[in-house]
């Protein structure tokens, strides 16, 4: 499945509650071209997860537009692969009913649901996993049964809401690795947010740095370092200077 | 090694209600000494010797009075789980109807069955049907709260998964509210189940010609206290197995809510 390209224009969001007015997203513009790795990195409540709820059909901005694969997405559910920050498994499926959950709301045949969700269970670590309760998975495994859904759904573009930000530093190196090999398989398109910079640059054919609330577009940075990357990548001068100079460009933004 | 999981589930469940079964014991020895000891008369407190007796001397005519309560009890439990979880998904849609039911619903709770089971005599005459009504009045108010406030408390960020996959309004009831508001509509129903043999009680007491109601009546004005003990244990065991058979409905509904994190998951 190859990926459609995500564009963002003039994306603005208030949210206005009892306790006042809070602009979330201040004009953010984004282009993601298809079959590549995106990243969107930026301080805590400057507005990532709101540009994904839009993004996902879940929440309708004050103004601008956004299209994946050329359609809007604005109001319109099920049009991208969507991996909110908690994992939220369904306490009443077992692993590969959870694992099924967008096929089967896809309409797509059970059987054929089933046997391509236990076939991924091996490659993301999940094997013999099949039938536990949620409950019964260590914190990692819950993130991977996650991903391992939004990577079951049915559509061109997946969008990931800090998938490891749960997970402890070696563990969190190792689903990087694990994550570019699959993701190399199919090629789609992904969004990731991220605070993690050295995640963000192992990850991602670009940058892009948010300022704080209201969120925007303050810097995209190319990642030109060739796939596969190995996991010793981060320590390589070249790995270490576009690191310094995206710090820079947080840090830039933090201030301005 | 092990004994295999069914036995060392009966074990388990031995075990937790082991003490109870040993205070109980206790109690009814302390019972049956006092009353020797003290030779309190029989019309005002039997012994549990003379009890057991009077139940093996009427036991013949019990299996017909038992019929008319369970039953009583079972469909009127039935009515309530039904016209509440109708009434509750009503209430959890439409904001107004809760905002001007749940109050009616809360005064409706402080008029004694006791006032209301002669209108519903009046009403339905004095077969099982106004016995069924008591039943399902009683056990319709913490059937429709509890499943009302599971169907509204749903995790608004799983909703918003499912709808982000694409799912419909359907879908994400079937998908996210109704597995979300199973084990609050058990507790109602626990609750409900609890109350229901006491509620065709009541009824019977309005009227009845079979069901244990009357028959503790009739062993009432007979001057047969060691009776009208047969009538209440039946009535508390009645309970009992009702509750239980809640409890192993509520287990088939939603296993996830009896997974133990150590248990094995193959
Ligand atoms: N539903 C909401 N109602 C009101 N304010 C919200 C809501 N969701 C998010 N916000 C606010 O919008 C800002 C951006 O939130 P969010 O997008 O979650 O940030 P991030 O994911 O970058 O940490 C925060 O200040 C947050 O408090
Ligand atoms: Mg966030």
């Amino acid at each position: 499945m190859t990926g459609g390209g995500i564009d963002v224009h003039g994306l603005r969001h208030t949210f206005s509650g009892a306790a006042g007015d809070v602009q979330a997203l201040d004009g953010v513009d984004l282009a993601v071209p298809g079959g590549t790795f995106a990243t969107v990195v930026g301080p805590s409540g400057c507005g990532k997860s709101t540009l994904l709820r839009i993004l996902a059909g879940l929440l309708i901005p004050g103004a601008g537009e956004a299209t994946i694969d050329g359609e809007t997405v604005i109001g319109a559910p099920g049009r991208s692969a969507y991996m909110p920050q908690k994992d939220l498994l369904l306490p009443w499926r077992r692993a590969l009913a959870n694992a099924t959950l967008g096929a089967e709301v896809a309409g797509i045949s059970h059987a054929e649901a089933r046997q391509r969700a236990r076939a991924l269970f091996e490659p993301f670590g999940l094997a013999g996993f099949e039938k536990a309760w949620p409950s019964q998975l260590s914190g990692g495994m819950r993130q991977r049964l996650a991903l391992l859904r939004t990577f079951l759904l049915p559509a061109g573009a997946l969008l990931l809401d800090e998938p490891f930000g749960a997970l402890d530093a070696i563990t969190r190196r190792e689903m990087h690795r694990w994550l570019q090999d699959v993701w190399l398989a199919d090629r789609r398109t992904v969004l990731l947010i991220t605070h993690d910079v050295e995640e963000a640059l192992f990850l991602s054919d670009t940058v892009s740095v948010m300022s704080p609330r209201p969120g925007k577009m303050v810097a995209h940075v190319p990642v030109p370092f060739a796939r596969p990357r190995e996991g010793s990548i981060v320590t390589s001068p070249d790995f270490v200077a576009l690191k310094a100079k995206l710090l820079a460009a947080l840090d830039a933004a933090g201030t301005g | 090694m092990k004994p295999p999981p069914l036995v060392r589930q009966s074990l388990g469940v031995a075990g937790r209600y082991l003490p109870a079964i040993v205070l109980l014991a206790l109690l009814v020895a302390g019972w049956e000494a006092w009353i020797r000891v003290f030779d309190t008369k029989p019309y005002v407190l039997p012994a549990p010797s003379r009890i057991w007796r009077a139940f093996l001397e009427i036991r013949g005519t019990l299996p017909g009075h038992l019929r008319t309560t369970s039953t009583e009890a079972v469909y009127g439990l039935a009515w309530a789980a039904v016209v509440g979880v109708a009434l509750a998904a009503i209430m959890a849609t439409v904001p107004l109807v809760r905002r001007v039911l749940y109050p009616l619903l809360v005064v409706s709770q402080t008029i004694p069955m006791v006032v209301l089971a002669p209108i519903l005599i009046v009403g339905f005459g004095f077969g099982m049907t106004p016995k069924i009504v008591v039943v399902a009045l009683v056990g319709f108010f913490p059937i429709v709260v509890s499943t009302v406030e599971g169907l509204t408390g749903a995790d608004r960020e799983m909703v918003d998964l499912v709808r982000s996959m694409g799912a419909n309004r359907l879908q994400v009831l079937r998908h996210v509210l109704i597995p979300w508001a199973t084990p609050a509509f058990f507790s109602g129903l626990r609750i409900a189940a609890a109350y229901s043999v006491v509620g065709a009680v009541i009824g019977e007491w309005m009227g009845a010609s079979s069901g244990l109601g009357i028959f503790i009546t009739r062993s009432q004005t007979a001057f047969r206290t060691d009776r009208v003990f047969v009538g209440i244990v039946l009535i508390a065991l009645m309970s009992i197995v009702l509750f239980a058979a809640v409890e192993v409905l509520a287990r088939l509904a939603s296993p996830w809510m009896y997974v133990t994190k150590t248990e094995e998951h193959q």
